[in-house]
């Protein structure tokens, strides 16, 4: 009897260790994002007063006002939008009718398509040829750089490959006795029962193509044409490198707050469509992936 | 003599009937067939015609004449990158930041997924599952500019460094912080994300198992040891190889490192993906050498990729292929 009390109170209070340790990764975590909404808030007195700014001292909009005057903003703003729509859409549209294609075990040729796609991850043809051929299809300095080139991501083809391979056949087989056709299956029955599923790829790809600068900046030189991320890259840190170097000593400090906080207020503003979505996302890509990573 | 006949006629027979049952398999799968058309298109297009593309790296490149149209030189723009010092010095620092990243971030995931799974109240576990995974869905633009705010001359730690006495570090542009800096945000942004794999494969274990360790007077530790630990090694030695064979991307890092340095960390941070951007795009290098150097790595990762496969399997574990 001894012996189990004793064994309960020394699991307690490892687990209160380990809550506690997790709990401190999760304030390290967290903080940097926490300082960027209250800097963003800052104003120019409160920053110089408090050389220490671990609390929301002040809250002032001066930083949101100098961005709503920028006009390249909302230019970049709504050209994330359509890059993330129709990229999404695009990127569904590949992804869910090749996954489906390719859990079909039975299907002649099935293993050679999927080593060949599988090949792509371990090897590529590197940067230059890859910018020849976007070029050469005349995509350079055109919004569909950042669509057409990202429509599909290996990684979520397989897992959703896998997540298809997982659902009995026996609902296609009776849809098939029906004389409906394999097309009208998959939009038919296999997507509406697979909803949470789809809506957690959907999430991953609209998370990525929302982040994609890569593209834009090797592709896209036309800044009227330069999504949010590299607005935001030109703001951050340009600016950055240029208060960092040596020329700091002659840009005085109350300009460097101003740019600072303005800085700050673009990052909220960009985040925020991104927080709109993370609660949906957070709540099915664990359960996605783990289905998705049962093996053959 | 006739039987001889009669079997060839036999075989025949089988092989056309053979081929019969293909066509009616493939006739069969003909939607299938359809919904693949899109996907194929766009590997061939977007993977395979790069691929092709690499033999520019035998060819001196004419922008005239194109990528199949270029001249052929053979191994003259290997033998030149014997030569290349900031090639070499480059190669040189994906190596070591790779090797930095394996060895301080890679078992992080790990250790982390098996704390998550020892706290058995559920809500808690779901809260820090989704606060450490929020950065991996920020891009590395703007963690840059966080990060740069943050450990600039005016950013709260060098405010806090101020505070306990001791004089400003400016971190990202100082040769020996930079790394560190890389490997440390490397390990913010990943670990909740890296994590889940293995909270996947974690869930899988049969919760009997504990209950028999229960019965047999285990105690936490040995659990892990002997429960846990077996239960995640395969999903370990998976992700292994693919680290490894994917290690000189990791170690380039390109989003992390582009958008993070400056010229006085070049020394310390330029490796192959970046010295190669930043040459073509900026300096406007001959097309068909940095093709090379991209064909280089891009060969060096396959035979990474391979030999860790071959080492896991004969450890023991399956291996990825």
């Amino acid at each position: 009897m001894e012996n189990t009390v004793k064994i309960k109170k020394s699991h307690s209070i490892s687990d209160i260790l380990i809550i506690m340790f997790v709990g401190v990764l999760a304030v390290i975590t967290i903080f940097p994002f926490y300082n960027v909404v209250i800097v963003s808030f800052a104003s120019m007195n409160s920053l110089a007063e408090h050389s220490l700014y671990l609390l929301p001292y002040a809250f002032d909009l001066t930083g949101y006002v100098n961005l709503i005057k920028e006009e390249s903003f909302y230019r970049s703003f709504l050209i994330s939008v359509i890059v993330t729509v129709v990229g999404v859409s695009f990127n569904m549209l590949l992804s869910v009718s090749g996954a489906y294609a390719l859990s079909k075990k039975g299907m002649p040729g099935r293993n050679i398509f999927l080593g060949a796609i599988l090949f792509t991850m371990f090897f590529n043809g590197g940067l230059i040829p890859y910018y020849l051929v976007v070029q050469s299809l005349g995509l350079v300095n055109s919004i569909w750089a950042m669509i057409i080139p990202t429509g599909v991501s290996t990684t979520y083809l397989i897992i959703m490959k896998n997540y298809f391979n997982t659902l009995p056949e026996s609902i296609e087989e009776s849809a098939k006795i029906d004389g409906a056709n394999d097309l009208m299956i998959l939009i038919k029955i296999i997507l509406p029962i697979s909803k949470p599923f789809i809506a957690t790829f959907l999430l991953f790809y609209a998370v990525d193509r929302w982040n994609d600068w890569w593209y834009a900046l090797i592709f896209i030189s036309d800044t009227a044409k330069a999504p949010l991320q590299i607005f935001l890259r030109e703001m951050l840190i340009n600016f950055n490198t240029q208060l960092n170097s040596s020329a700091q000593a002659v840009i005085d400090q109350s300009r460097s707050i101003f740019v600072q906080t303005t800085q700050m207020a673009t990052i909220v503003i960009s985040a925020i469509p991104m927080l709109c979505i993370y609660p949906f996302l957070q709540k099915h890509f664990a359960k996605g992936i783990m289905i998705g990573s049962i093996k053959e | 003599m006739l039987d001889k006949a009669a079997i060839t006629a036999n075989r025949k027979y089988l092989k056309s009937k053979k081929r019969e049952s293909l066509l009616k398999a493939i006739l069969n799968y003909k939607y299938f067939y359809i919904m693949l058309i899109p996907i194929l298109v766009w590997y061939i297009v977007f993977c395979y015609a790069p691929m092709y593309g690499t033999t520019l790296a035998f060819k001196t490149y004419n922008y005239s004449k194109g990528i199949i149209g270029s001249p052929w030189i053979g191994f003259a723009h290997f033998k030149e990158i014997l030569s290349d010092f900031q090639y070499i010095s480059a190669v040189k620092n994906t190596l070591i930041i790779s090797f930095g990243k394996l060895i301080l971030h890679f078992p992080i995931p790990i250790i982390l997924a098996i704390l998550l799974n020892e706290i058995t109240k559920q809500r808690a576990k779901r809260f820090f599952q989704t606060t450490l995974t929020f950065p991996h869905f920020v891009s590395w633009v703007v963690l840059a500019g966080i990060i740069t705010n943050i450990l600039g001359q005016n950013g709260v730690v060098n405010q806090i460094i101020t505070h306990l006495g001791m004089e400003n570090v400016n971190f990202l542009s100082n040769p020996d912080t930079f790394r560190p800096v890389i490997y440390i945000t490397h390990i913010w942004k990943e670990m909740g994300w890296d994590s889940i794999i293995y909270m996947a494969a974690l869930a899988g274990i049969n919760p009997d198992l504990y209950e028999a360790a229960d019965i047999d007077g285990a105690n936490r530790w040995q659990k892990i040891c002997n429960v846990t630990w077996p239960g995640i090694r395969p999903t370990v030695a998976i992700m292994l190889i693919l680290y490894v064979g994917n290690m000189l991307n990791i170690g380039g890092s390109f989003d992390q490192i582009l958008n993070l340095y400056s010229s006085p960390v070049y020394s310390v941070a330029d490796t192959i993906d970046t010295f190669i951007y930043r040459t073509t795009f900026t300096t406007g290098a001959d097309f068909g050498y940095m093709t090379a150097l991209g064909l280089l790595k891009s060969s060096v990762n396959l035979v990474m990729i391979y030999t860790a496969n071959t080492i896991v399997k004969k450890s023991g574990e399956q291996g990825l292929f």
